[in-house]
């Protein structure tokens, strides 16, 4: 059960960064209008294209010790970034953040212009605008995006490969667990592990599609 | 009231194009001035009423122009000024009332006002709440309010902020006539004390009688008229249903005086003694009145006619003859230009020709007041 430790750690520390992250990047996408837009949207799209092994690939040349990210790392905390949790994390975010972003551009994007307006004539500022009226009437949209990163890093393998390796109690997440009980022909082991990740993904996405038909938001009329 | 020297007026000068995709660029150049009390813009969708509202407000950037309340300049092409909507102090109701769908009505009308201290907050919103009859109401979300108690917190919520002016965009539609003039007795009587400039966006003919007070006609981005609602509204109908109807020729004119027992009165047409019978109809002597009459309706001859039921007879002289396919358009002066049709044989026969001296015929009954 270390492995599953590892896995809700990082799904938890990867989804509290893209929603930090993401809320930014999505109000720009959402209500930008400089016409070189697609170029950033594509660029957020492309980890739902690339197999994980590209992503993975270039995220640990980039994390090695001579790498860009790499020696960055080392210079400000004394050791390497590839084969460390915080690594995994890193190549997470990468790889989750569309399914954090495009939930919240797509939320964002549903507030009705006329009540950002409204705001603004009521004397509110961008700031005041995002977190009284955007954010509340987005909050389908945010609890979406951070349940599906958190419930698709749980389930990534290729980039935790690539980048993590398998150390036990450190990068050994429940993926890769699963394989290794596999590849040691342990089908019992690797049945109950399945279970549990299978288990938790099916109660994650029902929350996420009962929170998308709005059923607890607060305004709508009963 | 001696301390109205300068009494609050917002003025706006505003060039806008829109282009949008499909349709022909639409230009919206208006220059429109609104002192304090309710002044009503009116125009069909389209005419660029919301537009107009969206540069004052501050939603949107004219492309040239300048926007003014008093001496504080909003908005100026050059030197380049765009003071941001939220520095504005406009209050704005929008046609969709646009209420914060999770925020009670307390803390839709309490939004505008986070400089307030707490207390001073509840009381201003308990105050306005209570001017517009919805302070029942104050626990409740817009989902669970009706159409005219929505409209009454929207008001609310706009005019807490003590605004400078107010733009309202159609925001009573879809009630009912009763319900708008209550919400609009209450609003002119918050008004009263404040006096500050209000201006209110209809289509609706209705409206603009119910307000009354001053209005501004808007038509495809122009202003066609400002003026007293009857001026302005009744004018350009007229004018627009007379042409409508096929009335070429459609002339002011003056009521010189009434025979009730024959059914006609006689007027003067222009400003040079050419006088004319035409029916009797609602008007008093010396009172400005305007008449169509068809051009196929006036007959022409080249000597005087005799012996004619026709009642108006006038000399005049010919403009010009323009051949339009089977007709010929001839323009004759008779102290105003008439235009008259006739047939190219009519023409040959007669002999017409520009400069010719023409006599006109005209029944009394081919003569239409507009009103």
């Amino acid at each position: 059960m270390e492995a599953l430790w590892v896995s809700l750690k990082l799904a938890a520390c990867v989804a509290a960064i893209l929603l930090a992250i993401g809320m930014p990047v999505a109000y720009w996408l959402a209500y930008s209008t400089w016409r070189g837009k697609f170029l950033l949207e594509s660029m957020v799209a492309l980890p739902l294209v690339l197999p994980p092994t590209v992503l993975g690939f270039y995220a640990l040349v980039a994390m090695a010790p001579h790498g860009p990210l790499g020696r960055l790392w080392v210079a400000l905390f004394g050791h390497g970034l590839a084969f460390t949790f915080g690594g995994l994390v890193l190549a997470s975010v990468l790889y989750s953040f569309p399914f954090a972003v495009q939930p919240l551009i797509a939320s964002f994007e549903g507030v009705d212009r006329r009540l950002l307006d409204a705001s603004a004539v009521l004397g509110a500022g961008a700031l005041r605008t995002f977190w009284r009226v955007i954010l509340p009437l987005s909050l389908p949209g945010v609890v979406t995006a951070a349940v599906l990163s958190f419930a698709h890093t749980l389930g990534e393998f290729g980039v935790v490969l690539m980048v993590g390796g398998n150390l036990a109690g450190i990068t050994r997440t429940v993926s890769i667990d699963i394989y290794d009980h596999v590849q040691s022909l342990e089908y019992g082991a690797a049945n109950r592990t399945a279970l549990v990740l299978l288990a938790i993904s099916f109660a994650v996405l029902s929350f996420v599609y009962a929170v998308n038909r709005r059923v607890w938001t607060p305004w709508t009329a009963k | 009231m001696d301390g109205e020297i300068t009494r609050t007026m917002l003025a706006a000068q505003v060039r806008k194009e829109r282009h949008s995709a499909g349709a022909a660029s639409f230009l919206l150049d208006v220059s429109i001035e609104v002192p304090p009390g309710i002044t009503i813009l009116f125009g069909a969708s389209g005419a660029g009423k919301s537009t107009l509202l969206d540069c004052v407000a501050g939603l949107t950037q004219p492309d040239q122009g300048r926007i003014t309340i008093c001496n504080d300049v909003l908005f100026d092409s050059v030197p380049a000024v765009h003071i941001p909507a939220q520095k504005r102090r406009i209050a704005y109701v929008f046609q969709t009332l646009a209420l914060f769908p999770h925020l009670t009505a307390e803390e839709n009308v309490a939004y505008g006002l986070r400089d307030l201290p707490e207390e001073g907050r509840q009381e201003r919103v308990g105050e306005i709440l209570n001017a517009f009859r919805v302070k029942k109401l104050r626990k409740q979300k817009p989902g669970e309010i009706s159409g005219g108690e929505k409209q009454r917190i929207a008001l609310a919520r706009s005019l807490v902020t003590e605004p400078r002016v107010l733009l309202l965009d159609e925001p009573l539609t879809g009630l009912d006539t009763e319900l708008k003039a209550a919400i609009v007795d209450d609003l002119r009587a918050w008004n009263a004390a404040k006096a500050i400039p209000i201006l209110y966006v209809t289509h609706s003919r209705d409206e603009v009688d119910a307000l009354g007070e001053r209005v501004i006609a808007l038509d495809n981005g122009r202003v066609v008229s400002a003026g007293a609602p009857m001026e302005v509204l009744d004018a350009p109908r007229r004018k627009k249903l007379a042409q409508a109807a096929g009335f070429e020729n459609l002339l002011n004119a003056t009521v010189l005086d009434l025979r009730e027992a024959d059914g006609v009165m006689r007027v003067r047409l222009g400003e040079r003694a050419c006088e004319i019978e035409v029916p009797l109809g609602y008007a008093a002597v010396g009172s400005r009145v305007q008449v169509a009459i068809r051009a196929g309706d006036i007959l022409l001859a080249t000597e005087r006619p005799r012996g004619l039921s026709a009642r108006n007879v006038m000399e005049g002289r010919v403009l010009s003859l323009e051949q339009r396919g089977a007709m010929v358009i001839a323009r004759v002066d008779c102290g105003v230009t008439l235009v008259a049709h006739v047939t190219p044989g009519a023409v040959r026969a007669l002999e017409l020709a520009a400069g010719r001296p023409v006599w006109l015929v005209l029944k009394t009954h081919s003569c239409h007041l507009v009103d």
